[in-house]
């Protein structure tokens, strides 16, 4: 229905990401708990960002599509086209 | 890293302390909380040691205490609990709190005792009244009534005889009378009739009100009776079977002025007591008064006494006798705290020579200290309740901060239930100060506890909801789904196009119950969802198909991932003991496994992901099947994911095969052949030295020397392999079994990641159930009164939400997560081995009346 590219997702999601967690720890402020901030933060960057990719990547070529209902395709074509 | 990376490292020091110093030096010490004493009378047994006769009379003064608290709560009088808790007493305060405390006991049992005598005696001049007063009516006499004719009374008449008659009939007449408990009366009764057989007379009536047994306290209905006998040997036997059922007897009023004068007696004893008993009960709740305003500090600083005394009997006394000498584990970056405390105590107790500290140097591994706060304790419990982490190694805690809530919203990943465990989470964070005081229930102070893992757990949740597109099982179209429906009518294609694709119209549509939309038709598929799975999947009735091969897919690159993580934490370890040969023997063989076989893996899923589509879709290869067929070199030669690959995977099996040998025999060789003579850099200095065994001061002295010197030799850790026996079987096994644990786990551990997808699947199928079930149900029907019965059908969605999506999957999924965590990852790297550090410090002693004390 909407056209979506693969490159703008990657690259806002890579920046928004990576600020997180290759910038971020040059702002945490010096105290006892810095370095616990600091791996949380790379930790988070990390997981999510590999998350995010995960599930996008298994989108990018669909092998097989959904397989609808009459109603929900004569619904959908309504609704969203 | 801040110290959560690893324990702090911590040394033995001996601290010297004078005698007359050694009580005020280990108050300053408990206050602080820094050292962890060691028992240095092990072999002496509890009775023996030193200062037993002080831990007695703290026990002593304990137990007065605690009859002081039972007495204060029996009365009902409030204990205040004081916010600052009052140091230890010095020993000049104790002796006289000692002597207050055993005077006031003395006095409080004195008085109790007067009480309970009082009362006592109270009930039974109340029992007395009631049976005079009771026995008045079964005597229907009439005082101006004269017999003015003898005749026997008429049998017919039920009360008693008149006892005018009685006495003409020449007959010694007597009278007992009292209370008897209701239970009884009938076995009274009988008791009676068969022994007197028939000479006495009984009369009894019931008590109205139920008045208190003095013996047992409790409130029972009694009853009034009178016998009337004739005949000492009657008399006897009567009172014999009274005594024996328990009746309170009294004296019989023969006359009625005897009678009348008897009861203004009693009222006036009665009265009397009354207002003894009122007076003792008000000095008694005085008494009370006053001792509870100071009984809580005094609890607190009997406990530090005690606690003291203990620590005192685990030193020992030096040669001159006049010296206590203690060993503590201390913290190397408290030292010189120690040394203030210790310098504290010295000037609060007045000696001249003070008390000092001395480090010693020791081959033992101490206990391991790392210090949290409110935020990561949550977190070090959860890695602690696996084992202690040994001195000096690694502490997974600093990662599972983040992993554990990430893998636990794999697994619960939901929007909605995300956001009210966060919401939840939020609640008790906010509020921790105040529910901090209340904690009673085990499951509600488990919960407050682990509030910030809660908290994190939750935002990861609504994260990995927003990824999975499930919010309370619907999903949220937020950019517009890439699948075009549109695009499978054959209106929407030129006739040019139209050549090999199957297309729909609309008899098509309305004949098929369920049509399928084809990737390959172009239009049909235009672009990947930005954020998470697409909408539409939510309306597939093959949502499954896809979804079960997304997450498979996801949990094996995220458990190769952290497994792997693991692997290189255990190479942070190997440095930091200088056991370098572990990184290229151990750890390196290790990577190369994992990564040549399910690194590989993980490649086979990304480049099919990338490279295979809709077109090719029918060439596609099953990764397992390729993944298999690595191993087993099929003869049929399959077209396989990408050209070249057979050469590839040989490559890589070889790496592998070499790997193997490695890890099973590349430690036990390299140390047999460090420990039978080689030609290892500057060994020969140290060599023969230490192979005897000398004591431990010449090692010391060597140690520190080397230390000196610049530890160029450490490289391959010669010279503590050197020092301690070496038992080539004993390595070799246990190298052995490492391999083999590993290289099968290996396998095993990354189908157990799969858990990942069950869960996740579980909830997802769970939610959705609900919300068919209900919510549809309840949505489905007529408006006129759907909205009626609509709010009893959401009350019943949200109540069921939280006990069974929320509680019981979120324990499933908290679960599953700790054991990948205490499994999975932690079998790669992390001993555990250790003992914790435990500091002499009062705050870890209660510091709240506990049913302990009362004990």
């Amino acid at each position: 229905m909407t056209a979506h590219s693969f490159a703008l997702p990657v690259i806002i999601f890579t920046t928004f990401w990576g600020l997180i967690g290759i910038a971020g720890p040059w702002l945490v402020p010096k105290g006892p708990n810095r370095g616990v901030i600091i791996t949380m933060l790379v930790a988070t960057a990390v997981c999510c960002y590999l998350f995010w990719l995960i599930t996008i990547l298994a989108q990018l070529n669909p092998l097989f599509g959904p397989q609808l209902k009459n109603e929900t395709i004569w619904y959908v074509r309504f609704l969203w086209e | 890293m801040g110290s959560l990376f690893r324990s702090e490292p911590m040394c033995l020091a001996q601290l010297f302390l004078q005698s007359g110093t050694a009580y005020e030096c280990l108050s300053a010490l408990g206050e602080k909380g820094l050292v962890q004493f060691r028992d240095l009378n092990q072999n002496v047994s509890s009775f023996q040691r030193k200062f037993v006769g002080e831990v007695k009379r703290c026990e002593e003064l304990e137990r007065i205490l605690a009859y002081l608290v039972q007495e204060i709560n029996r009365a009902d009088i409030p204990l205040p609990e004081g916010e600052t808790s009052p140091p230890a007493p010095p020993l000049k305060q104790v002796l006289e709190m000692q002597e207050q405390l055993q005077k006031l006991e003395v006095e409080l049992r004195e008085v109790t005792k007067n009480k309970e005598k009082l009362r006592k005696n109270l009930l039974e001049l109340i029992e007395y009244t009631h049976m005079l007063r009771v026995t008045k009516t079964f005597v229907k006499r009439n005082v101006e009534f004269e017999p003015t004719y003898e005749e026997f009374p008429p049998l017919e008449r039920e009360s008693l005889l008149d006892y005018n008659s009685m006495q003409r009939l020449g007959a010694k007449l007597g009278f007992v009378s009292g209370l008897i408990q209701q239970g009884k009366v009938e076995a009274f009764e009988k008791m009676l009739w068969r022994v007197c057989k028939g000479y006495t007379i009984v009369t009894y009536a019931e008590l109205d009100e139920p008045l208190e047994d003095p013996e047992t306290g409790e409130v029972i209905k009694w009853y009034v009776f009178l016998i009337s006998f004739w005949g000492e040997q009657i008399g006897h036997k009567v009172k014999k079977i009274c005594d024996c059922y328990h009746c309170h007897v009294y004296p019989y009023p023969n006359t009625a002025e005897e009678r009348r004068e008897i009861q203004e007696g009693l009222n006036t004893r009665i009265q009397d007591l009354y207002t003894v008993l009122h007076k003792t009960e008000d000095y008694l709740r005085q008494v009370l008064c006053k001792a509870a305003e100071s009984v809580y500090s005094r609890v607190i600083q009997v406990k530090k006494m005690k606690a003291i005394y203990h620590m005192l009997n685990m030193c020992s006394f030096d040669v001159t006798n006049k010296c206590l000498i203690a060993e503590v584990w201390c913290p190397e970056a408290d030292l010189h705290n120690l040394r203030r405390a210790l310098e504290d105590g010295s000037r609060e107790s007045g000696a001249t020579i003070p008390s000092f500290m001395n480090r010693i140097p020791t081959k033992e591994t101490p206990p391991t200290l790392i210090r949290t706060n409110k935020f990561t304790e949550g977190f070090q419990n959860i890695v602690d309740a696996y084992g202690v982490g040994s001195y000096r190694e690694v502490n997974p805690a600093l990662f599972t901060i983040i992993t554990f809530p990430f893998l636990f919203a794999v697994m619960f990943g939901d929007f909605g239930h995300g956001f009210v465990m966060f919401l939840f989470a939020l609640l008790l964070v906010l509020n921790e100060n105040k529910i901090k005081l209340n904690q009673s229930q085990e499951i509600m102070r488990m919960f407050f506890n682990g509030r910030y893992i809660l908290l994190l757990m939750g935002l990861f949740s609504v994260y990995t909801g927003l990824i999975y597109n499930d919010c309370f099982s619907k999903s949220v179209n937020l950019f517009g789904s890439g699948w075009n429906v549109s695009a499978m009518y054959s209106s929407s294609h030129s006739l040019g196009e139209q050549k090999e694709m199957v297309l729909w119209n609309d008899s098509v549509v309305r004949h098929n119950k369920v049509l399928q939309l084809d990737p390959s038709i172009p239009g049909v598929f235009q672009g990947p969802y930005p954020l998470g799975i697409d909408p539409i999947w939510n309306l597939a009735t093959n949502r499954l198909t896809f979804l079960n091969s997304f997450k498979m897919k996801m949990s094996v690159i995220l458990g190769i991932i952290h497994m792997t993580f693991g692997v290189v934490l255990g190479i942070f370890n190997h440095l930091h003991f200088r056991k370098k040969f572990n990184i290229y023997l151990v750890s390196i063989p290790e990577l190369l496994f994992m990564l040549c076989i399910f690194g590989y893996l993980i490649f086979m899923i990304i480049y099919k992901w990338l490279v295979f589509s809709a077109e090719t879709s029918r060439v596609a290869p099953s990764i397992l099947i390729e993944f298999i067929n690595m191993f087993l070199f099929p003869a049929s030669e399959t077209k396989g994911l990408y050209t070249g690959q057979e050469h590839v995977q040989r490559l890589l099996l070889v790496i592998t095969a070499l790997s193997v040998p490695v890890l099973f025999l590349g430690k036990p060789l390299f140390l047999w052949w460090l420990h039978n003579g080689r030609s290892c850099f500057g060994v020969s200095r140290s060599g023969y030295t230490l192979i005897r065994k000398d004591s431990e001061e010449e090692v010391s002295l060597l140690g520190s020397q080397d230390i000196e010197e610049g530890n160029r030799q450490m490289d391959d850790g010669c010279r503590e392999m050197t020092c301690e026996e070496f038992n080539f079987g004993e390595i070799l096994m246990t190298q052995a079994i490492h391999s083999i644990e590993y290289c099968l786990g290996c396998i095993s551990n990354t189908a157990s990641y799969l858990r990942l997808w069950a869960l996740s699947l579980a909830h997802a199928q769970l939610s959705d159930v609900l919300w068919a079930m209900l919510m549809r149900v309840g949505l489905r029907v007529d408006t006129t009164y759907g909205v009626l019965l609509l709010l009893p059908v959401i009350a019943l969605f949200a109540v069921l939400t939280i006990f069974i999506l929320l509680i019981m999957e979120g324990l499933s999924a908290f679960l599953h997560a700790i054991r990948l965590h205490w499994v999975e990852f932690q079998n790669k790297f992390y001993v555990g081995a250790g003992t914790k550090f435990v500091p002499f410090s009062f705050s870890l002693l209660a510091s709240k009346f506990s049913n302990d004390d009362l004990a």
